[in-house]
């Protein structure tokens, strides 16, 4: 332009047409490749949002009296357990001695390791064996058909 | 194509006077000299605040200020949420190249005196700037509430505590209560996505209007050479010249945003547990390094002052006479450049890059 | 002088009016006055069980607490005074082998300590007069005696240990007894000590296994019974295993064998197999059955912690591109239970049992790495996105600096 210092260039230039077409096509392009992304993440995703927080457990009458059931909460498993009385427990079903996944034994009415017959009360304290700390005791509410747990706040 | 934009100006011209718009468009130029290049780091800052508008609005429909969901929600937005990985560390690594360019170019006008008069006001509204995009940063790094953000946000208010008579009313007034809790949580980002916003609205759009009365500085030894006809004063249209060379520099910003979101995605951490103890090695972002390492030499005690104190006390003064620059170094208006100056600006600069690397260390 | 003192004190005492003094023990009245170790249990004494449960001097020393003369401590009033060591534990037992007086104080007291103290070693050799043993108040104090749930009793779990070293540590007091006394130390490093330091306050100390007042070395035969009450499966386990007949017929204690009596820290696989730290290698030789058997296990115990290594690397690397594998996690932490498990099946000293569970553990460690991989590949199917919107974007660069170019070049004649 009038005010350009450029010495004028050797050889021959392309022409305004390719340069306007390459300059159009690399605009339109980048504008899909940035709009795609955002529209992409404004439409919500399938899976609900209650990744660690809370999780449905499992379907009122699903599960009978006295009896356990792993269920996955956030990474890690959980047990749920259904008393004699009908009530809800839930706990963190890893168990703190080496992290095996504990379970429900319906003849003694406690929760048991297989590990290494590490033994906690429905409590969830470690009342026999080689854990060292009792089970995390997660909270559970029923709501309609669900028995959802979730973290004490 | 002409017809149809002439049609539409026309259109418009009618309406709100597009025209003179376009006359200062065509008549707005951009010196042109060995310094040109320092030019395009405001445009720079502007455009990296534009992307953390963007992004944060996007965050912004699946973050949760609570302390039982703000961690879960982020963490939902990582792996659940389509493109949510790339939203979150393009937002993480917009603000961080954002505050890198600011200093850029808060510094670049510093030493080649762009201050002087008449542009004291652009001066000191770009200073207010900077230290909004700092507050920014501050508050947006509690925001996910991890590990980290949580004891950094905890060691950072607890300064302000340290200020005698008022200092125990401004860690209250920062945390929403006397602890960090979930109280700080909801007010940081209250900060962070309404108060900071519209102040840097504000003060960004006195900034540009000011840029574009004044037009850009031409640095006094530049303008000596041309005043002495050793140098011709040569420039470049604003539109599209300059503009273009801005947009190619914001391609290229992108480019870099979207590999290093891609390659380095910005981490998450662990959730915060207030009740935990203080982890090893918290330390706050980058760009507070050189502050927080300078407090970590200030004896308990200096004089009569707590040490604490004594250091904000220090680093207060120092901001009031960076802000009032153009008022101290008057004489650079008048075309004479004191030497001083430009050795307080080495000073300063090298001062936070010896301090923030001896934080890394 | 100190003689003058006392009677002075007690000219003052008795010319003060017995109502003004109150019901008050003239045992401690005295007692505080004087100096040195006749004060020392007046001074303590009230924090002492035996006090706190309403008892005086004089319930266990005899004497008149009524009278503030020399005369309290006359025989007539029954006064017995301080007994000699060797008559301590009889001293401690005329009340605590009387199960109908124990029960006024504490319905579930026992009171077969005498009697068990009587099978000690302590015991035994305190009868025969040695008095460096352990008596009672060695281990529980004298007049500061607090029940063994406070955590400042000598008695209590968390300091346990440290009152039996107070003796078996001291190389000094112990000698002659041919005994070592590095068992503190030992312990000290073991994984049960590491466990009740966490506060976990079942954790066993040394009367544990040892007994407390019964206190004696188990027996070589009797060593699996003693773990075994804590360790149930690695007793059963040990009890069908072809060891326990060899072990017994070459009097090999069992367990303590491999782990060791005092300072048994937390086992590791390279103990099983044929390598340097094996303790099968310190019976078995090559050629024989045992030892194919443990280079087995070793293997197997290799192969499933290398897999659950290897599926961990990769999911962990995923994590951190920010993908989410909670599922795969949750897979791999059933092959890590695997992994323990086959380290008890360990305890059958049959390579087959360890295989069963490292053959399963195996199968869920390569699958949770493969959905580690497949997470990997989607990150890398998201560079490929990011590299296509790179090229969009130097394009528009190149475009742009052409653009500039053409513009700016003077325009040809």
């Amino acid at each position: 332009m009038e005010t350009s210092d450029r010495s004028p260039r050797e050889g021959p230039q392309p022409t305004r047409r390719l340069i306007n077409l390459m300059l159009g096509s690399g605009i339109l392009a980048s504008i899909v490749a940035f709009i795609y992304p955002a529209i992409r993440y404004i439409i919500p995703p399938l899976v609900s949002e209650s990744t660690s927080r809370s999780v449905v457990a499992a379907k009122v009458g699903e599960l009978k009296n006295n009896t356990g059931e792993i269920f996955k909460f956030g990474s890690k498993p959980a047990l749920l357990v259904r008393l004699t009385d009908g009530t809800y427990r839930a706990f963190s079903a890893v168990c703190t001695h080496l992290q095996c996944t504990v379970q429900y034994r319906e003849d003694i009415h406690e929760i048991w390791c297989a590990c290494h017959n590490g033994i906690y009360d429905l409590e969830g304290r470690n009342v026999s064996g080689p854990p060292p700390r009792p089970l995390e005791v997660f909270e559970v509410h029923v709501q309609g058909e669900d028995v959802v747990v979730s973290r004490k706040a | 194509m002409t017809t149809v934009y002439r049609r539409v100006l026309s259109w418009l011209d009618e309406r709100f006077g597009a025209g003179s718009i376009e006359e200062f468009l065509r008549h707005k130029t951009v010196p042109v000299h060995r310094h040109t290049v320092w030019y395009y780091f405001g445009g720079m800052t502007l455009f990296l605040f534009i992307i953390q508008v963007l992004t944060g609005i996007l965050l912004l429909l699946y973050y949760r200020p609570t302390p039982n969901d703000a961690f879960e929600s982020v963490q939902y937005v990582m792996t659940q949420v389509r493109f949510g990985w790339l939203i979150r560390s393009v937002h993480s690594w917009s603000a961080n190249l954002m505050i890198f360019t600011a200093f850029v170019h808060m510094f670049s006008v510093y030493f080649l005196k762009a201050y002087r008069k008449p542009r004291e006001l652009t001066w000191i509204t770009g200073m207010l700037l900077l230290f909004l995009v700092m507050g920014f940063g501050f508050s947006g790094y509690l925001l996910p509430w991890n590990t980290l953000a949580f004891f950094a946000t905890k060691v950072g208010t607890e300064m302000a505590g340290s200020i005698p008579v008022v200092g125990k009313w401004l860690l209250i007034y920062l945390r929403g209560g006397e602890e960090v809790t979930g109280a700080t949580l909801t007010r940081f980002f209250g900060f962070h996505v309404a108060v900071l916003p519209g102040l840097a609205t504000l003060l960004l759009a006195m900034h540009l209007l000011l840029v574009q009365r004044l037009g850009m500085s031409v640095p006094p030894g530049v303008e000596k050479a041309i005043g002495e006809g050793r140098q011709p004063a040569r420039s470049m249209p604003f539109f599209p010249n300059f503009l273009l060379r801005d947009i190619m520099g914001w391609y290229a910003a992108l480019g870099v945003l979207g590999a290093l979101a891609a390659i380095f995605p910005w981490e998450l951490g662990t959730k915060a547990d207030p009740f935990a103890p203080a982890p090893a090695g918290i330390h706050p972002e980058w760009y507070f390094l050189f502050m927080f390492q300078t407090l970590r030499y200030i004896p308990a005690k200096v004089i009569f002052l707590e040490g604490e104190f004594a250091g904000l006390l220090a680093f207060g003064a120092a901001a009031a006479v960076w802000v009032a620059v153009p008022f101290i170094d008057y004489k650079a208006g008048f075309g004479r450049v004191t030497r001083f100056f430009t050795g307080l600006g080495v000073f300063a600069l090298g001062y936070m890059a010896v301090m923030s690397a001896l934080a890394l260390r | 002088m100190k003689k003058i003192l006392v009677a002075l004190l007690m000219l003052v005492w008795a010319l003060i009016p017995a109502a003004a003094r109150g019901d008050t023990d003239s045992c401690i009245t005295c007692h505080s006055a004087l100096e040195g170790k006749l004060a020392e249990p007046a001074k303590v004494f009230d924090q002492d069980i035996h006090h706190q449960s309403g008892l005086t001097c004089a319930d266990c020393h005899g004497g008149d607490l009524h009278d503030d003369s020399l005369n309290a401590m006359s025989p007539a009033k029954g006064f017995r005074g301080a007994p000699k060591k060797t008559q301590v534990p009889e001293f401690c037992a005329r009340c605590h082998s009387n199960v109908t007086f124990m029960h006024n104080f504490n319905p579930k007291a026992r009171a077969d300590q005498y009697s068990q103290y009587l099978t000690s070693v302590h015991g035994k050799r305190l009868k025969q007069g040695d008095t460096k043993v352990a008596a009672c108040v060695d281990c529980h104090g004298v007049h500061n005696m607090l029940p063994a749930s406070d955590t400042r009793s000598p008695t209590n779990v968390a300091n346990v240990a440290t009152t039996c070293a107070h003796c078996h540590a001291n190389a000094v007091y112990m000698k002659g007894y041919g005994i070592p006394t590095d068992q503190f130390a030992r312990y000290q490093k073991s994984v049960h000590a590491e466990t009740l330091a966490q506060g976990d306050t079942s954790a066993p100390t040394c009367t544990t296994c040892h007994g407390n007042h019964g206190a004696t070395p188990p027996g070589v035969s009797s060593v699996p019974n003693v773990c075994g009450t804590c360790h149930v499966f690695f007793a059963q386990l040990f009890e069908k295993s072809p060891h326990r007949a060899a072990f017994a017929k070459l009097n090999l204690p069992g367990c303590v064998q491999c782990h060791s009596n005092h300072e048994i820290v937390k086992p590791v696989d390279d103990w099983v197999g044929v390598g340097p730290k094996s303790v099968c290698a310190n019976c078995h030789t090559s050629g024989e059955k045992g030892y194919t058997e443990a280079e087995g296990m070793a293997q197997d115990l290799a192969k499933l912690r290398e897999g659950i290594e290897r599926a961990d690397t990769t999911l962990d690397t995923a994590e951190r591109s920010g993908m989410e594998v909670s599922s795969a996690r949750l897979e791999l932490a059933s092959a890590n239970e695997d992994l323990v498990k086959a380290r008890v099946n360990v305890h059958t000293f049959n390579e087959a049992e360890v295989r069963k569970l490292t053959d399963q553990g195996a199968g869920i460690s390569t699958k949770t790495h493969e959905a580690g991989l497949a997470a990997l590949h989607e990150r890398d199917v998201r560079r490929k996105g990011l590299g296509v919107a790179l090229i969009t974007i130097v394009i528009t660069i190149g475009g742009l600096y052409l653009k500039i170019r053409q513009m700016e070049s003077p325009p040809r004649s």
